[in-house]
């Protein structure tokens, strides 16, 4: 019998192949209990996971509590706008405190890059990193590769381009590790400004035309343009970020092939993808949200095991 | 090690004809039944029972499912290492039906209790009953007996039986293992 070779899943880079195949094995079966009338398993009773949410989410927030709570964990919630954060504590002592109260799992997202590493090295708990600045977002990254495979059948050698702010996006890093631990390619594309320097020594591809890029791909990946995180002007204006960079019906009709089109959510109707794309039956949008369910649930079972 | 025939495949197979025959005098038609096999041992015995109550009692329409039961175990994160899953398949609901598991070996009676409560998830059973191919008497921790049994084995725990399936192991034969 197979288990994760890691305690804690901080990210993507310190997982290897094997694992990501065991949580997708494990996914199919949880797949199938959230499809049944009722979609709950008595598997972690006893377990008790803490959600710190340092940064606003709703959707990780939610299907990381619907996985919880569908495994039968007692769950508390915490989200930094209405904690002591603000009167000055720090990251430990407010997970020292949560802890206290026995808390077997932390599932954390914090607006700083790292973050989840320097729990794990610092308190006595299994650790899920659900979000860290603009470094790592796994769980985001085995959703959608889970996605590709019940698409496609095989992420192992189909294209995959990642489109938009590559720069401040973790579910972009994430992404390239987990296609590239399986053997899929990958380019990104983008406007320069929003593509990092260095990407192309974890050996990806760079491509500035959308149009170049969609022919060649098997599936795109649409990021959001994030503009919580954009401090100065990256590209002239939303409207020619949308010229260059924004997918549209009349773009995919053209190709000779149907790719697959994925969004990692919240979308921006009409910038990064336009409407009829974001519902056309090319779109897995919503089977992204579905699988994601499904996957947090595998992920949290599989470390849970291993919490003694 | 050694190990011994329990039962050959000639003894299977004329046990295998009396639990459908008393399958059938129970169920008739089988019109409320469904069968269900517990993963993993279970499967083999109910695909097996279910071809032979179609081919050779002419019970057809006959709805067989199979039921996982690894996330309702008592012993996860007490064996070591994650319980690996199988998979369920039960594509109709259980209201209001007769559900007969099925399962190779009925050892301690945890399997059962598990798949009693990962039933519900498909619905409320009229009843629920269970066949089981190896009864090994004695070895029960929980109140839980079977209403078919293929054969009562007395059977000292560091003993352990072994199922083969043909569909599986290329044979079909019950072995008593001394570890």
């Amino acid at each position: 019998m197979s288990e994760l070779s890691v305690p804690h899943l901080l990210g993507i880079k310190y997982i290897n192949e094997a694992d990501i195949q065991l949580i997708f094995e494990t996914a199919d079966h949880f797949k199938e209990v959230i499809n049944r009338p009722i979609k709950k398993v008595p598997s972690l009773r006893d377990i008790t996971i803490a959600n710190l949410f340092f940064e606003n989410s709703t959707r990780t927030r939610l299907s990381f509590e619907l996985a919880e709570k569908r495994l039968s964990a007692d769950v508390v919630n915490f989200s930094a706008a209405q904690s002591s954060v603000k009167k000055g504590e720090t990251l430990i002592d407010t997970v020292n405190n949560i802890l206290s109260m026995k808390v077997d799992m932390v599932v954390m997202r914090h607006p700083n890059p790292g973050a989840g590493v320097f729990l794990s090295k610092n308190v006595k708990a299994s650790i899920v990193n659900a979000g860290d600045g603009a470094h790592e977002h796994p769980t985001q990254a085995l959703l959608d590769s889970y996605s590709i495979r019940e698409k496609l059948g095989d992420v192992a050698g189909k294209n995959v381009v990642i489109v938009g702010d590559i720069l401040h996006s973790r579910v972009a890093l994430s992404n390239i590790y987990a296609l590239q631990l399986q053997g899929a390619n990958v380019k990104v594309c983008g406007p320069k400004t929003l593509i990092p320097k260095y990407i192309t020594s974890l050996g990806v591809e760079v491509e500035t035309n959308l149009q170049k890029a969609i022919e060649w791909c098997d599936v795109a990946n649409m990021l959001r343009i994030q503009n919580e995180r954009l401090d100065i002007s990256y590209f002239p204006s939303t409207r020619e970020y949308v010229q260059q960079y924004g997918l549209t019906k009349a773009m995919l009709d053209r190709l000779d092939k149907k790719i697959v089109v994925m969004h990692p959510g919240p979308i921006n109707r009409g910038v990064e993808i336009t409407s009829d794309v974001a519902d056309s039956e090319q779109a897995i949008i919503l089977d992204q949200v579905e699988n994601g369910v499904a996957i947090r649930m595998a992920v949290i079972y599989l470390l849970a095991s291993k919490i003694k | 090690m050694s190990q011994k025939v329990l039962l050959s495949s000639k003894e299977i197979n004329v046990i295998l004809h009396r639990l459908a025959c008393q399958l059938i005098e129970n169920h008739l038609d089988f019109n409320d039944t469904v069968l269900v096999g517990i993963q993993q041992g279970g499967v083999f015995l109910a695909d097996r029972l279910a071809k032979m109550l179609s081919e050779m009692y002419d019970i057809h329409n006959l709805k067989v499912g199979y039921l996982d039961i690894t996330f309702y175990r008592d012993d996860f994160r007490r064996s070591g290492k994650p319980l690996e899953a199988n998979s369920t398949k039960i594509d109709f609901l259980v209201d209001d039906k007769n559900v007969v598991f099925i399962d190779d070996v009925l050892y301690t009676g945890r399997s059962i209790r598990a798949a009693l409560t990962a039933i519900q998830s498909f619905g409320r059973p009229k009843n629920v009953e269970l066949l089981t191919l190896i009864d090994r008497r004695f070895s029960r921790h929980l109140p839980i007996q079977p209403t078919y049994r293929g054969r009562q084995v007395d059977v000292i725990n560091q003993e352990k039986v072994i199922v083969h399936w043909e569909e599986n192991n290329g044979e079909d034969a019950i072995y008593l293992v001394n570890r």
